[in-house]
């Protein structure tokens, strides 16, 4: 007999864990003058706005703003930015997710700055208390300020931890387990700041008078399956209480993946463009290994830059199927290679290039051609021994010499961070004076 | 045999490892005492494999390393250019080296409460000790838990 037969309660409850500012948030653990002051960290190529503490949004700094219109705020001292730092960030994520994993033995961990925590079973504690010591630990052990919202369903873990961080009551808690407090945080939400609600199917709902998610979990089963099919279903029984999204603790592997970066200069030359394009394919590579898996097809695309008027514009992009699946630097730059050499045009000067590789099979799946020339095996012990050096000596140390040595290409980080938690060279310094 | 130099490979093992690599290293613990004498090759048998990585680091993901800058700790064996673990985890006991923070800037000092009162005592006779008020904000970022060092050359 199911616990639903038996008359038991719903005990599922999820817990969602969000870092605050998260890179603002890394830059200031070893900058501790910083925090309370306007902090922002820059796309790659310190091209624009990508995160902002809670102080640079009071400044009025927009979330993707050029960083050139607000450069004279970091020249004047008011505002703080960092090129992003990658290798930081993803360091102090790992221990902020094994942090939260001592609280529950099921997470998921849903993006670099983001975790849901299965505390089914938790009802009886008092959550608010729990929640509280989740957060304190995690700022004390990692130095990141997390928010948590703990609802019975994801999606209602989604809006309390929203207005965990909007309220000032809340103070960065917030538990969502009485159906009355339910009702009104559902009141307060948004339908378009509902977690799986996209742009469009948000107007579509505004324009019907469906204005916050209270709303949207009011409408009829029927005629939401009609208009939003099984996915805004599920989303409307998580909005009413009824826990349809499971933990996903191991993360599905990617079905394409993009690496692409705009050059830290314009680029007109062949060999630059070349060699870029090289490391992005090497990039793709060794993800597609990380997850296990191989592709079939892939895909470089090229253009220039479409906001400088002087320039002739030009983009393309060409997609090449690969006679075999492959993970190998140098099969899938070779592929990439010939891709490029098709839609390469001389005379214009280029902003970005990338590669994405799509078709993507389990490694153990790849089926082999008859008259397939490459050793694929020695081919895979190769690249089991290159990932076994950049993972000791960092990346790009050992590399297909297509890839090149100058990469002057390569990206603008002019306000970059040092490698605090990762690198020996950059550790912080504790004075004793 | 890799333990004759356990100490000067310290700093160098864990460059490339951080804590990715920790369950991988594990040095030979030998049976007997090093005595500074002869050395004894009859003394010299395995009694078992440290992994050295767990033996420095209780809770990785509140474990730190911070370079010292600096001679006011040299009486607690802090020198310049040495290597402080940090554990974020551990609480800040009467007694303990602690890192924290003071008007923006990393120190490390040993903690001290003295009736209602908390002191960062240095330890070098040159140096005073600092008495915490209210207006410092001063706050406790971690507990040094090993100090990495070489060798001294005689």
């Amino acid at each position: 007999m199911d616990s639903a037969q038996a008359g038991e309660a719903v005990t599922s409850l999820f817990a969602l864990a969000d870092c605050n500012s998260f890179y603002c948030s890394c830059e200031r653990v070893f900058r501790p003058e910083l925090n309370e002051k306007p902090v922002v960290v820059l796309s790659n190529n310190d091209g624009c706005v990508i995160a902002r503490s809670n102080e640079a949004k009071e400044l009025g700094i927009q979330m993707g703003v050029p960083f050139f219109e607000i450069r004279h705020l970091v020249e004047n001292g008011h505002v703080q930015a960092f090129s992003s730092n990658y290798a930081l960030y993803g360091d102090l994520s790992d221990k902020v997710m094994q942090t939260l994993s001592r609280f529950t033995p099921h997470v998921e961990v849903s993006s670099i700055d983001e975790c849901f925590l299965d505390l089914g079973g938790f009802y009886k504690v008092d959550l608010h208390q729990y929640a509280w010591e989740i957060k304190q630990t995690v700022l004390q052990w990692t130095g990141i300020p997390v928010s948590l919202g703990i609802a019975p369903t994801k999606a209602l873990a989604k809006v309390a931890n929203k207005l965990a961080k909007k309220s000032r009551k809340a103070n960065g808690v917030l538990v969502l387990t009485e159906p009355y407090h339910i009702q009104k945080a559902l009141e307060a939400t948004k339908v378009e700041d509902v977690w799986g609600i996209g742009r469009q199917h948000a107007r579509f709902l505004k324009k019907r008078n469906i204005l916050t998610a209270r709303d949207f979990a009011q409408l009829s089963e029927n005629w939401v399956r009609q208009h939003m099919t099984v996915v805004g279903v599920r989303l409307l029984k998580e909005l009413r209480g009824e826990s349809c999204l499971e933990l996903e603790e191991v993360a599905p592997p990617k079905k394409g993946i993009c690496t692409s970066r705009s050059f830290g200069k314009r680029v007109s030359s062949f060999d630059e463009v070349q060699e870029a394009t090289a490391t992005y394919a090497a990039r793709c590579a060794k993800k597609l290994r990380q997850q296990g898996s191989s592709a079939n097809l892939v895909t470089v695309f090229l253009h220039t830059n479409p906001f400088s008027a002087q320039d002739r514009q030009y983009a393309a992009s060409k997609t090449v199927c690969l006679p075999v699946a492959t993970n190998s630097d140098m099969e899938l730059i070779r592929y990439a290679n010939i891709a490029l050499k098709t839609i390469l045009r001389e005379g214009y000067w280029y902003k970005k290039s990338g590669v994405i590789v799509t078709g993507i099979v389990p490694e153990g799946h790849v089926q082999l051609g008859l008259l397939d020339p490459v050793n694929r095996g020695k081919h895979a012990r190769l690249m089991e021994a290159m990932d076994g050096l950049t993972d000791r000596f960092g990346r790009g140390k050992v590399r297909v010499a297509t890839q090149g040595f100058d990469n002057s290409w390569q990206l603008r980080s002019d306000y970059k961070s040092p490698g605090y938690t990762t690198n020996i060279n950059e550790l912080p310094t504790a004075y004793v004076r | 045999m890799r333990n004759a130099n356990l100490l000067p490979i310290l700093p160098q093992q864990l460059e490339p490892l951080f804590f990715e690599y920790i369950e991988t290293i594990e040095i030979p613990l030998l049976a007997s005492c090093i005595s500074a004498g002869f050395p004894s090759p009859a003394d010299d048998y395995l009694e078992e494999n440290i992994n050295i990585g767990r033996y420095l680091i209780q809770n990785p993901a509140s474990t730190y390393m911070m370079r010292v800058k600096g001679n006011s700790m040299v009486e607690a064996n802090i020198h310049e250019g040495d290597i402080l673990i940090i554990d974020r985890a551990q609480d800040a006991a009467d007694g303990l080296p602690v890192i924290c923070i003071l008007e923006g800037e990393f120190t490390v000092k040993t903690f001290k409460r003295i009736k209602d009162k908390a002191f960062l005592v240095p330890a070098n006779p040159a140096y005073k000790s600092i008495e915490v008020t209210e207006e410092m904000d001063m706050r406790v970022w971690g507990v040094v838990v090993w100090i990495l060092h070489k060798p001294v050359k005689l």
